[in-house]
């Protein structure tokens, strides 16, 4: 594989995961899954909590991996991973055993926010503090969408989901997203970033980096999903582009050195900081999106978007600050 | 028959040290009372580089027994070790490690369930997980601690089976009580585990050792619906009736090698037994000497030790009990608004339709470390001999040496 990584080489390039899959047409899970997978550096192990990702791609007898793949539960993602990885670790020291070969072993773990923000969380912690090499892929739908979208710490302020409902009285979640980015780089694992199906070669060039560094790394991917979020599959990657235009979610990179998170600005989200005129409001977002629907009618709230708003600008400062911008 | 070395070790020890001569590939473990010498003496022989070990220091049980089950997918020995609570907390992964068929060790060290806390031994914590599909082996003593945790990775690994293997121990009585225990040398134990075998599989994408291998990918643990699920499930009942046979197969290399062969089950004094009781784990020392003493008084009294619940091996037992007048069950678990313990449910079970049939008794003991001294024994061996002389059970499950 060629180590440059462009759009036009990565078409070339296999997809580890097959089509023919039972997600949702619209999905952005599939999308994110195969640009990860496509610049994996050689031998490659995945493990996947419990959700869409999972049920949607292996139905038995069928099976849409081309990698060797393992599902177990849903919380314990990452302490799958721990185990594949130390597994390789062991056979390596010893030099024996069927994984002694591999020099470079990319394990990676993939989970949804309830697998992530909420029932995963201690033992993302776990495998964090204990410093496996792996890469942990949060691919974030923002709720339960498995289940039928039940809200999950992941789930935005004032979005709609079946146990967070639009209300007479409550107009849906009322506790903010957690900040779970924040949480992992107090880790200080070595590489963290967010990532969007709109923008694929950042994707694939962030995917790289953490298989890359030695250690944990983490990477945050916002996944649109049609169903849970009320809006046309066709509009996946517009809806993903959005919440990076109107900073609700920017694009960055993380890297801890000699202790210090260094923050860096990935280029969509930079251009943003260097002409601020360009951030567009985020009601742009929150419009095309059927589970903000209340925000709008009957009657507009304003005071709900002017928060989503002082949010997301208070979120972009903090950024912009951590980035030394 | 191999050189043998005599040390003295309590059960924690005798099972870390059975380990430390297997040099698995992964120990994934969490601390919990009374289990946590064996956590303690495993990371020191890795910190003194007795073994090259990966030991992975975990944040819970859940996640021990979730990394042991990665690791073992991905072609390596695993280990943990836990006790109640933490058995508990591995409740889902439990399932899922036998269901995945990955040949996984783990020490239980018995003790009661919550609540009321209490750390001191009984068996609610492993035969509440009777039912995971775990081969389950009890022991006695430290012996059979330290030698079971040899044999349990032929047991689980052999080709027929390809089962987790749970050692049980109970807690105090064994984890934390020093005594003689033959040791082999690490080269003999290493010889007999050898290297882990793997099956063949068919994958989708054709024939594949059954591990996670990048040359041939497989996919494991996918979901499984109403179309396959059941002859998932039937494996697992082979697979289980299968251990019936390897674990003897095991055993008795094991014996040529150690001088000590196991067996499932192991009656004392029964060939003429009346009345017997049976049951498992270290108080099956006290029944022993109470059987001797009963003897002595010229009461054909009588014992059957299992060594394994899981398989349970109904065809030997239904053999060897057949002719007893009476059997005593001595279950240390409760199972609450059952008609009694485990033991002793699944014990009439196999005898309802087996032509001859003892009366059977059942007497749950000792929950949460109640001691249990051959006082105790004495009076269940009376109650037995009391149904004997009556030819009926007068009270069929008892409760001994509780205040009620």
């Amino acid at each position: 594989m060629s180590a440059a990584i462009t759009l036009k080489e990565a078409v070339k390039w296999p997809d580890l995961l097959a089509s023919g899959h039972r997600l949702c047409a619209g999905c952005a899970e599939p999308i994110i899954a195969r640009l990860v997978l496509k610049v994996r550096r050689g031998a490659t192990m995945a493990t996947t909590a419990t959700g869409c990702l999972e049920v949607a791609t292996t139905i038995f007898p069928y099976s849409a991996w081309r990698i060797p793949w393992i599902h177990t539960a849903f919380e314990n993602a990452a302490a799958t991973a721990s185990g594949i990885e130390a597994a390789w670790r062991a056979m390596r020291r010893r030099g024996r055993g069927p994984l002694a070969k591999y020099e470079i072993l990319d394990v990676i773990a993939f989970a949804g926010d309830g697998g992530t923000y909420d029932i995963g969380l201690q033992a993302l912690s776990g495998a964090l503090e204990r410093g496996h090499d792996f890469t942990y892929v949060l691919v974030d739908n923002e709720a339960y969408m498995n289940t039928g979208i039940q809200r999950s710490g992941g789930t935005p302020y004032c979005a709609w989901t079946t146990t967070s409902p639009a209300g007479t009285v409550i107009p849906g979640k009322r506790e903010w997203k957690k900040p779970i980015d924040e949480i992992v780089i107090a880790h200080e694992i070595p590489y963290v970033a967010t990532v969007s199906p709109a923008y694929p070669l950042d994707v694939m060039r962030k995917a790289r980096s953490a298989f890359e560094v030695e250690g944990p790394a983490f990477l945050h991917a916002l996944a649109p999903c049609c169903r849970g979020w009320r809006f046309p599959p066709s509009k996946t990657i517009e809806v993903a582009k959005l919440a990076v235009e109107t900073c609700f979610f920017p694009l960055w990179e993380c890297r801890v050195e000699d202790g210090r998170p260094l923050y860096k600005l990935s280029p969509p989200s930079l251009a943003i900081a260097k002409r601020p005129e360009r951030k567009k409001p985020v009601e742009e977002y929150l419009r095309v999106q059927g589970r903000f629907r209340h925000l709008f009618r009957p009657k507009r709230r304003e005071d709900l978007i002017d928060n989503i708003q002082r949010w997301v600008d208070r979120r972009w400062g903090m950024l912009l600050e951590k980035a030394g911008l | 028959m191999r050189e043998q070395r005599l040390l003295g070790l309590n059960g924690d020890e005798a099972a870390a040290y059975a380990i430390k001569q297997v040099n698995p590939d992964v120990v994934a473990a969490y601390p919990i009372t009374p289990q946590t010498i064996i956590v303690e003496r495993f990371s020191e022989y890795v910190a003194d580089g007795l073994v090259d070990t990966e030991f992975v220091a975990v944040e819970s049980e859940h996640s021990a027994m979730s990394c042991c089950i990665g690791a073992a997918a991905a072609g390596a020995r695993a280990f943990t070790a836990t006790a109640a609570n933490g058995l508990a907390l591995m409740w889902e992964m439990l399932y899922i490690a036998a269901s995945l068929r990955l040949p996984i060790v783990m020490a239980v060290v018995n003790r009661a369930l919550s609540a009321p806390i209490n750390i001191h031994n009984d068996h609610s914590d492993s035969m509440g997980a009777r039912d995971s599909g775990w081969i389950q082996i009890y022991c006695e003593n430290s012996q059979e601690v330290y030698d079971a945790c040899v044999e349990a990775w032929r047991i689980g690994e052999h080709l027929d089976v390809q089962l987790p293997v749970m050692v049980c121990l109970d807690g105090f009585t064994l984890s934390h009580t020093m005594e003689n225990v033959q040791t082999l040398s690490d080269e003999a134990v290493r010889e007999f585990v050898g290297e882990r075998p793997y099956i063949k599989v068919q994958g989708h994408l054709g024939e594949a050792e059954f591990r996670l291998d990048p040359e041939n990918p497989l996919t494991m643990g996918p979901l499984d619906l109403y179309d396959f699920y059941f002859e998932h499930k039937m494996h697992q009942v082979e697979a289980m009736e299968k251990a019936l046979k390897a674990m003897p197969q095991v055993d008795e290399e094991y014996a040529e090698l150690s001088g000590r062969g196991y067996q499932l089950l192991h009656p004392y004094e029964m060939e003429d037994a009346e009345v017997a009781l049976i049951g498992l784990g270290s108080t099956m020392g006290t029944v022993r000497y109470v059987v001797d003493r009963l003897r002595r008084r010229g009461v054909k009294a009588g014992m059957m030790k299992m060594r394994v619940f899981r398989p349970f091996p109904a065809e030997q037992l239904i053999e060897l009990l057949k002719d007893v007048e009476v059997v005593g069950v001595l279950d240390k678990a409760m199972s609450f608004g059952a008609p009694g313990g485990p033991l002793y449910e699944e014990l009439r079970t196999i005898f309802y339709d087996a032509g001859r049939q003892p009366l059977i008794v059942d007497y749950v003991y000792g929950l949460g470390g109640r001691d249990t001294p051959p006082r105790l024994i004495e009076e269940a061996f009376e109650g037995l001999m009391e149904a004997k002389r009556r030819g009926e059970v007068v009270e069929r499950l008892n409760f001994l040496g509780v205040r009620w």
